[in-house]
């Protein structure tokens, strides 16, 4: 059931994302199957599911990394995967998805800081070229988040020379620096080894707690994932298979396929 | 035939003069490789125009240096001299070559760093000037440095269309006392006194550069 054009509707109740029969094929193979789904702003949701089942394609797909094949994907009300012409919605252009995308940020499984910049660099290389703000406050935005993600003292090193675990809050500073909206986060500790994921996830609560940003996460960390979203999305097969609050979800949970993939992955 | 000291001795100025001309030649002619070769890597990443440039550099690397420039040479107006005519088809010809080490060094830089670009709305000239080539450049250093040499020892070719290099000043040399020893002789130190040590120059470079 296609949702009506969020400019005509009434109410003050606008969901801040919204997939409205999104479509996602890869050559035959259909990884999203007529997707809708919403999150709150200042939502903080996390999407779980076997291995293939779409959650990263959801994520890519919000960070304009992947086009939808059908459907629309809107952000603040406004067509992220489409742009109006006119009336019409058509395909959005690069220009148009390089503003929306603007309020949306996105931390990577492999960190992917740049390895021929500074941690400083990274940081202040977003928000100085693609925001415009002076190279003052960029780095006094910098200064800030590397002190959050407790690596004030590498602001001058080069991430080659950082631990996995501390690249990764270089890049969660890199995210947030743009002060984005929505941030994404997919599976951002399982590349590290275990003794870094704890310090990775301490930084995560803190935004959590500090911030209103409104997050996805695709995550294994179930104990993290109960502590910090208000909702989980079950996914198999590019469907969402059950929805609720964590309590419930991992409590008590109703679908058999639930069942069988927490038991899985709790095992 | 023995060896003449004093001959030797006689002919070591105007060889030198031809050093430097064949270093010069080089210098700019490796200088125009390395830009028009990242041009045409640019420009072979945009449909239709690339493949035609593609198919342009394809053909230069399928036909012979020599070919080149003699076909060059008879062909250019006579306001050009020799040697602006030998540098450009010099640079051209080792741009066909350049452009495609440029390729695999583009090629070479993971997925994930232009995702992270696009995840941070980086303007187009910062995603290549800050991110993709410094990264890219980095990679390919040693296969460029070897491409330096290797034009250094092509340059004699350009004794074909006369410009005044080593090679055509021991030529000449030969061709006026009839002795060639003593002058070819010294061709052959003098390339080596270059290329041996910037051969050992650039395999540090490639021992600092090899790991990104
Ligand atoms: N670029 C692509 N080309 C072809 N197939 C792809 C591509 N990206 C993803 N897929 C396929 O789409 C399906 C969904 O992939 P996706 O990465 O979204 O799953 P996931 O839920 O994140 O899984 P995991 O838990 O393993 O990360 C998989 O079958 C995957 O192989
Ligand atoms: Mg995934």
């Amino acid at each position: 059931m296609p949702q009506s054009d969020p400019r005509t509707s009434t109410g003050t109740h606008e969901p801040l994302i919204r997939f409205d029969q999104v479509v996602k094929r890869f050559g035959s193979l259909t990884v999203l199957d007529r997707l809708d789904f919403t999150v709150d702003a200042g939502e903080r949701v996390t999407l779980i599911g076997p291995s293939g089942s779409g959650k990263t394609t959801i994520l890519r797909l919000l960070m304009t990394l992947e086009q939808v094949t059908s459907g629309v994907i809107w952000v603040g009300g406004e067509p992220l995967s489409h742009r109006y012409q006119g009336d019409r919605l058509v395909r959005a252009n690069e220009k148009h998805q390089r503003r929306v995308r603007k309020q949306i940020g996105m931390v990577f499984q492999q960190f992917n800081l740049f390895p021929n910049m500074t941690v400083r660099q990274n940081i202040t290389e977003g928000p100085i070229h693609s925001l415009g703000i002076s190279r003052e406050e960029a780095d006094q935005r910098a200064r800030e988040l590397l002190e959050m993600v407790d690596l004030s003292d590498k602001i001058d090193a080069h991430p080659a020379h950082l631990s996995g675990g501390q690249q990764q809050r270089v890049a969660i500073a890199r995210a947030l620096a743009m002060r984005p909206k929505i941030l994404l986060l997919d599976e951002v500790t399982s590349a590290l080894d275990p003794e870094l994921v704890t310090g990775v996830l301490d930084v995560l609560r803190t935004v959590a707690e500090t911030t209103d940003i409104t997050m996805l996460l695709v995550t294994h960390e179930m104990q993290f994932a109960r502590d910090v979203s208000h909702r989980v999305l079950m996914f198999d097969h590019g469907r969402i298979v059950e929805e609720g609050p964590p309590e419930q979800i991992f409590g008590d949970p109703k679908e058999e396929r639930t069942k069988a993939f927490l038991h899985a992955v709790l095992d | 035939m023995t060896w003449d000291w004093e001959f030797t001795g006689r002919i070591i100025p105007d060889l030198l003069n031809g050093l430097a001309v064949t270093v010069q030649a080089t210098v700019l002619g490796y200088t125009l490789a390395l830009v028009l070769g990242l041009a045409v890597a640019l420009v072979r990443r945009i449909p239709v125009i690339g493949t035609a440039v593609f198919a342009v550099m394809e053909f230069i690397r399928c036909t012979p240096l020599l070919v080149q420039l003699v076909f060059v040479f008879s062909l250019a107006p006579n306001t050009l001299s020799a040697f602006t005519i030998g540098v450009a088809v010099l640079g051209v010809h080792y741009a066909a070559y350049t452009a495609e080490v440029y390729r695999s060094g583009i090629e070479a830089v993971p997925a994930g760093q232009w995702e992270a670009c696009r995840a941070l709305s980086l303007p187009l000239h910062r995603t290549w000037g800050a991110v993709i080539l410094p990264q890219a450049i980095r990679r390919v250093i040693p296969p460029l440095g070897n491409y330096l040499i290797a034009m250094f020892k092509d340059t004699p070719l350009l004794f074909a269309i006369t410009v005044g290099e080593l090679m055509y000043q021991a030529s000449q040399i030969g061709g006026v006392y009839f002795r060639y020893l003593e002058a070819m002789t010294l061709v052959g130190l003098f390339f080596l006194l270059v290329s041996v040590p910037s051969a050992i120059l650039i395999r540090q470079l490639e021992r600092r550069y090899a790991a990104v």
